[in-house]
């Protein structure tokens, strides 16, 4: 990777994940707000492939969890696996396709909130779930309004997508 | 034809497709466990260790830019405050209008009856334990981070022990108690708020001396409920709950007496039931906290 794109993509990261933290996490319009974080993870993850979605989810997740005084390592957790199951997506079936940023969107925030809630339960935390289903159409209004614009707010600061992993020999049937 | 293999244009030399994928999934399984083994080292072992230390400087490190993200995002909220509360704002000042005259007589009833206690207290000699405000100090902080889980019910503010925080702090709004502080760190602190699902105070209701304990509700956030109340004593809607600041021989609750929790807004109770069922309207709105005060007990009282 370009390291320009490297440094580009560190510092969205990083701004957004203390405004996610500082800011959005308080908006509350329908008993949620947005994961402007997931949002923005899931734009790099489908511009950038698996491996940047992979490490990039790692250190956004490293960043909240340090901000919030958290679990350390929780939400990297699940934000690995989002990033990468997200790249995977951009590098295989999502290609190209206009409805990409908005399906990726909706099934990142959707696995992320039941993961979140799972982890926290396997740890032993009390965690209501109807405190996930109250916000948790909210939160995913919000994001799938917000997923075409960040993503192409993000791709005008990293650049189009990354080819170098894709399938570069088809064949052809007809 | 079916079958047959064409190239697709390409700019570069195409990589190695399987040392792609197994690169691929090597990093994201050494993420994975590294992510597993901070969890572990952070659940462990929350307040000691290498993990613990390292995550106390990274959040040292945080701080400021968490502070300038809030002060960012101070007058967009003010902004959004003020058009969420422009919805209610008729009703709202009815409500007030009505609820102002009614304190009015009863401060003034209230003042006759602190002046008999503390003669009172004084010919009896009565010593009493901490009592709030008087014997606290109260930290103006701001909430400089919120999770992004909305189930996680912990806010982090912008004071630590540096600034006099202790473990178990109660932590109070303008408007009532909000909670106590879990995880104290040189500069900042984690407050876990009253609706955590693992947290009650024990508290009474002001008019008729009713004693329980208040924890979360499961309607909302800013519900709670007043538990453990025995069905032969009497609780109203409209009673005003507060902490009951208990202390036994050897035991005393981490909160001061008389801080306000909230208002009763329904009361209930079956026959099979050991208890009372009354729900609590928080006074300090859980929501949207942006300020707090940490209570420290001041130094002659400690």
């Amino acid at each position: 990777m370009n390291p320009l794109v490297g440094i580009r993509i560190a510092v969205i990261l990083f701004v957004v994940a203390i405004l996610q933290v500082s800011a959005f996490s308080s908006v509350a319009i329908g008993g949620g707000g947005p994961d402007v974080l997931l949002v923005t993870l899931v734009s790099i993850g489908l511009l950038r492939g698996a491996v940047t979605g992979a490490v990039t989810g790692f250190i956004a997740g490293l960043i909240v969890d340090v901000a919030t005084l958290g679990t350390l390592g929780l939400t990297s957790l699940l934000l690995t696996i989002t990033g990468y199951w997200v790249g995977r997506y951009g590098e295989t079936t999502g290609q190209d396709r206009s409805y990409a940023p908005l399906l990726a969107t909706v099934v990142a925030t959707i696995s992320v909130g039941f993961g979140g809630y799972v982890v926290q339960a396997m740890l032993g935390e009390p965690v209501s779930a109807r405190a996930i289903l109250d916000a948790f159409p909210a939160t995913l209004v919000w994001n799938a309004v917000l997923a075409y614009p960040v993503f192409r707010l993000v791709r005008r600061f990293v650049g189009p997508s990354e080819r170098g992993d894709r399938t570069r020999e088809v064949t052809v049937l007809v | 034809m079916l079958g047959v293999r064409v190239q697709r244009p390409a700019s570069g030399k195409p990589p190695s497709r399987s040392a792609s994928a197994l690169r691929r999934r090597i990093v994201v399984g050494l993420l994975v466990v590294f992510a597993l083994v901070l969890i572990t080292f952070s659940f462990r072992t929350p307040d000691s260790g290498p993990v613990a230390s390292a995550e106390r400087a990274a959040a040292g490190a945080l701080r400021p830019f968490a502070i300038a993200g809030e002060r960012v995002a101070q007058p967009f909220r003010d902004v959004f405050g003020w058009a969420d509360s422009l919805l209610s704002a008729r009703s709202d000042t009815k409500r007030l209008q009505a609820e102002n005259e009614a304190l009015r007589q009863q401060v003034i009833q209230n003042q006759f009856a602190a002046n008999d206690n503390d003669k009172l207290k004084a010919l009896l000699a009565f010593r009493d334990g901490p009592r709030f405000p008087d014997d606290y100090t109260g930290l103006a902080a701001a909430v400089i981070a919120r999770p992004t889980e909305r189930f996680v019910q912990d806010v982090v503010v912008a004071v630590g022990s540096n600034d006099g925080v202790a473990l178990d702090a109660p932590v109070v709004t303008a408007d009532g108690f909000l909670g106590r502080v879990t995880r104290v760190y040189a500069r900042s602190s984690r407050v876990t708020l009253l609706s955590d699902e693992q947290f009650a105070v024990s508290a009474l209701d002001v008019r008729s001396g009713a004693t329980g304990i208040v924890k979360h509700g499961r309607a909302s956030a800013s519900t709670l409920i007043f538990d453990r109340v025995p069905k032969k004593l009497k609780v109203s809607i409209g009673d005003t709950i507060v902490t009951a600041g208990w202390r036994s021989s050897k035991l005393a609750s981490l909160y001061p007496k008389g801080i306000p929790i909230g208002r009763v807004t329904s009361v209930g109770q079956a026959d099979t039931d050991l208890w009372k069922q009354v729900q609590v309207e928080s006074f300090a709105g859980f929501d949207r906290v942006d300020a707090v005060l940490v209570l420290v007990l001041k130094d002659d009282k400690k």
